[in-house]
């Protein structure tokens, strides 16, 4: 039997504020963070006076170049050792540069050793067909999970810089929406609807036989982003937002972003404990193999679709 | 198939400078997209062909589709109908 717990102590409780926080319905900063209203510039008459006085005494005294000998000298110094700085930044770099191993030479270290690492032993330590998948999300996953979140972090910046308020959306948005909102365009609609559905198979493809073909996570979101994109252009707003709104995104990247990071960190906590991973790595060649590169895969191919497509509304209208 | 390359990467500088050098915002944006098209191309050539999955999705698609957005926003692409109507009324003037 479950105890019905009363609601002020429901309100207390952790789980009520979190849901409040993953539903947006509430700012964890307001009230919290000490935000005060900038308010706007006034400039009284003795100080607009003053400042005047100094713009004036300035041009008379110091940048009249005719009777102030210290600054033509300055001005002079400064162009020379302008100069002299391009030319001395110039050969240091090329004299780096020419230091450098000779391009594509057999002797590079990285040409030797990780090249031939990862192709001789590739297949058998990540389970991966295509090699450069396993290099991307076994060897180097560290990078990519950096990149994911490179891209979250450039739709957040999106979103602030463009995202528009919903009080004032709700006074004139109301107009200003239905001008960018496509006009019904048959071509474009009987394109999209023949089009669509394989641009998104072929996107879940990609993703899916990442591991096994060219292809993987980044390609097969981006190839998923512009199909939905193009169904976006053909049927509108209310088509779309039928599965697919900010809270809709949120929710998909936090997942991925969240599955990825538990996913590596597990590997890397095996990895570096000489531990055996549980994840069984499969027989080469079949779509449930290579242990965890599929799930990594997924997970980018979800966060990168999410972003392009979430791109897109911004900068069309500047909000779901 | 050098051939074909080098007729390739031809286009490719031809379209790089065309871009820098065309007056019309439209225009860049169109060879910028034509340019991202050859370059996968490319990448198909050079055996890379998840490059050209991404290049293809990313340069001649979605870059082209923000591109173009912003254009509009920015009331860049003017329409042919209100051109006429602004040159008429210079004239008129």
């Amino acid at each position: 039997m479950s105890r019905k717990v009363p609601e002020e102590k429901y309100r207390k409780s952790f789980s009520y504020k979190f849901r409040r926080w993953l539903e947006g319905t509430e700012d964890p900063f307001l009230g919290r963070v000490e935000m005060r209203r900038q308010e706007a510039f006034e400039e009284g008459e003795e100080a607009r006076k003053r400042r005047e006085q100094d713009s004036k005494a300035l041009e008379t005294k110091v940048y009249d170049l005719e009777h102030n000998f210290e600054m033509r000298i300055f001005n002079r110094i400064y162009r020379i050792f302008s100069i002299l700085f391009c030319i001395f930044l110039v050969v240091m770099l090329l004299a780096a540069v020419s230091d450098l191993p000779p391009f594509g030479h057999a002797e590079n270290p990285a040409n030797n050793e990780v090249a031939q690492r990862y192709i001789e032993k590739g297949l058998e330590e990540t389970g991966a067909v295509n090699i450069v998948t396993g290099m991307i999300l076994d060897y180097r996953a560290f990078d990519t999970l950096g990149e994911s979140h490179v891209l979250f972090i450039a739709t957040c910046t999106v979103l602030i810089l463009l995202r528009r308020d919903g009080k004032k959306e709700q006074e004139e948005g109301q107009d200003n929406d239905r001008l960018y909102e496509p006009k019904n365009d048959v071509i474009l609609q009987t394109v999209a609807r023949v089009l669509v559905p394989p641009i998104l198979l072929f996107g879940i493809y990609i993703i899916l036989a990442g591991h096994l073909g060219p292809g993987g996570g980044f390609s097969g979101g981006a190839v998923i982003g512009a199909g939905l994109i193009l169904y976006l252009n053909a049927f509108g707003f209310a088509k779309t937002e039928r599965f697919f709104t900010a809270k809709t995104y949120r929710r998909m990247s936090f997942c991925a972003l969240a599955c990825y990071s538990i996913a590596k960190s597990y590997s890397f906590y095996t990895g570096a404990n000489h531990i055996e991973s549980v994840v069984p790595l499969g027989t080469p060649g079949a779509i449930l193999s290579s242990g965890l590169i599929l799930v990594l895969n997924i997970c980018v191919g979800v966060v990168v679709a999410g972003t392009m497509y979430t791109f897109y509304v911004m900068f069309r209208k500047g909000g779901y | 198939m050098t051939i074909f390359t080098c007729i390739l990467l031809g286009f490719l500088v031809v379209c790089a400078i065309a871009a820098s050098l065309s007056k019309k915002l439209l225009n860049t944006i169109l060879i910028f997209m034509s340019y991202s098209l050859v370059m996968s191309i490319i990448w198909v050539l050079l055996e890379s062909p998840d490059l050209a999955i991404t290049e293809a999705a990313v340069g001649a698609g979605v870059t082209t589709v923000l591109f173009l957005v912003t254009l509009k926003k920015i009331d860049a692409i003017i329409k042919k109908e209100s051109a006429q109507e602004e040159t008429d009324e210079q004239e008129g003037a």
